[in-house]
């Protein structure tokens, strides 16, 4: 168990220490996404403990999860539950093998970050295009394309669209972060 | 006053409404916002899921620029980017090791110096006799369910700013200036954050309870300092309604907006004419 502990990738991304659970299932209880997901959060930790990452990287309620904290801040042994969601979030994207039916988050998160390494800002709009039809390749989703067309006119009328998007001048510099943060 | 100011992309992007409040109710104070020069995205949700180096390194390089340009505060009125600045801001002034690869990474010296601040805590350093020498109206019509969701007080250790079960800032202020904000159970619940485009389902139901809730307790609109929450409970608001099958029809202003009505700026100098959900007179009544 120990050894099983001191190698776990889990701990080393989170700064955390999974074994100080003593699974009371606080952070389940408060969790906004808790009746929606498969492994609940307390089960996830459990499973980190256990070093059956196999079966918690492969859990959909990692890519439900809002990131809202509320279960680090409410641990009463400091456990932080919202860093171990984020670094099973970022190994299970690592090895290409997410649950499939919350692909489409992951892909919007890449393109997130793909968007800024480019312009060192956000570009609501490419972003926007970008996530659809990477989106639209893996699932074929045709509601999802159209989503939020009829905001579009209503966006203009507001001044709250922008067909040309921001870039910082130093733009090398953010690629080279970007190279330097690459995994 | 003086004060460094990261605006962060939303402010930048589609929800411009909130930096035109903040600058217009800030500046009714004489606070002046010094733009930090060339300042890069925090990363956001995307960065602290995908990349936990990222996560650090993108804060890093504002905090570095930050230090470089003498800002000894710095505003960011996003809560995805306050918390992710004073997280990196943290753990780079208590660890050598990653002040050395961080300074590295972003190719400027990075101490972790800068004291980074949301909305809420600049009006309060500006204090309640300034706000209310340059108050002209009473906001007595307006019953706000003050909003705080999740980043502004959570993790209560890392942002240290208010009680992260119980906040009680934004009603502080908004009662000074003549509001009757309500008792409600919604105000620090996810409301689906930046998920709006991948997961819009989880969006309208999170929102959903906050609008009800707030409604339930006679609410007549609510409060908020973020852009993430205004997009998802006021954009999405009809979006809420049309699946929800219900009527909510409530306004939701950011703080800046009634502190900014108080000093008797117009709706179009706060860009609340740009919101969704019409003030329906709300905003303009009792001038």
């Amino acid at each position: 168990m120990q050894a099983v502990q001191q190698e776990n990738p889990v701990e080393q991304i989170a700064h955390t220490n999974v074994s100080h659970c003593y699974q009371c299932g606080k952070c389940s209880a408060g969790c906004p996404m808790g009746e929606h997901m498969d492994v609940l959060p307390n089960q996830l930790i459990r499973l980190v403990q256990l070093g059956r990452m196999d079966k918690a990287m492969r859990a959909q309620s990692i890519w439900l999860c809002v990131s809202c904290q509320t279960c680090s801040t409410r641990c009463p042994k400091s456990v932080d539950c919202a860093g171990i969601m984020d670094a099973l979030r970022e190994l299970a994207a690592r090895s290409g093998n997410p649950a499939s039916e919350q692909m489409r988050t992951v892909v919007f998160q890449q393109a997130f970050l793909d968007n800024i390494r480019r312009y060192g800002r956000l570009n609501e709009l490419e972003l926007i295009a970008w996530f659809k039809t990477k989106a639209f390749a893996k699932d074929f989703s045709v509601p999802l394309l159209f989503k939020d067309a009829m905001l579009g006119p209503k966006m203009i009328q507001r001044g709250k669209f922008h067909l040309k998007g921001e870039k910082v001048r130093d733009r090398d510099v953010v690629q080279r972060i970007f190279a330097k943060c690459a995994s | 006053m003086n004060i460094g100011y990261y605006p962060g992309c939303a402010l930048h992007g589609s929800s411009n409404d909130y930096e035109q409040s903040v600058r217009a109710c800030l500046g009714a104070l004489g606070v002046q916002l010094c733009e930090l020069d060339d300042w890069i995205c925090c990363g956001a949700t995307a960065a602290h899921s995908l990349n936990h180096k990222l996560a650090v390194a993108l804060p890093a390089r504002n905090l570095a620029i930050a230090e470089r340009d003498g800002f000894a505060e710095m505003l960011a009125p996003c809560p995805m980017c306050s918390a992710q600045l004073i997280k990196a801001s943290r753990a780079i002034a208590a660890d050598s090791k990653l002040r050395d690869e961080m300074s590295d990474i972003v190719e400027l010296k990075v101490q972790g110096r800068t004291q980074v601040v949301n909305l809420i805590q600049v009006l309060q350093k500006a204090g309640s006799e300034a706000l209310r020498t340059k108050q002209v109206r009473a906001l007595t019509e307006f019953k706000p369910a003050c909003y705080y969701g999740c980043l502004l007080t959570r993790p209560p250790e890392t942002l240290r700013f208010d009680d992260a079960e119980h906040p009680t800032s934004m009603e502080t202020i908004l009662r000074e200036l003549g509001a009757a904000p309500v008792e409600w159970n919604y105000k620090t619940e996810c409301c689906g954050a930046g998920m709006t485009m991948c997961n819009e389902q989880t969006v309208l139901e999170l929102s959903h309870r906050i609008l009800s809730d707030a409604a339930a307790h006679g609410a007549n609109c609510l409060v908020v300092a973020c852009p993430m929450c205004h997009v998802n409970l006021d954009m999405k608001q009809a979006d809420v309604e049309r699946r929800f099958g219900v009527v909510h029809n409530l306004p939701v202003f950011y703080l800046s907006d009634l502190v900014g009505l108080a000093f008797g700026l117009q709706e179009s100098e706060l860009g609340i004419d740009r919101h969704f959900v019409a003030a329906s007179g709300l905003a303009s009544r009792g001038q």
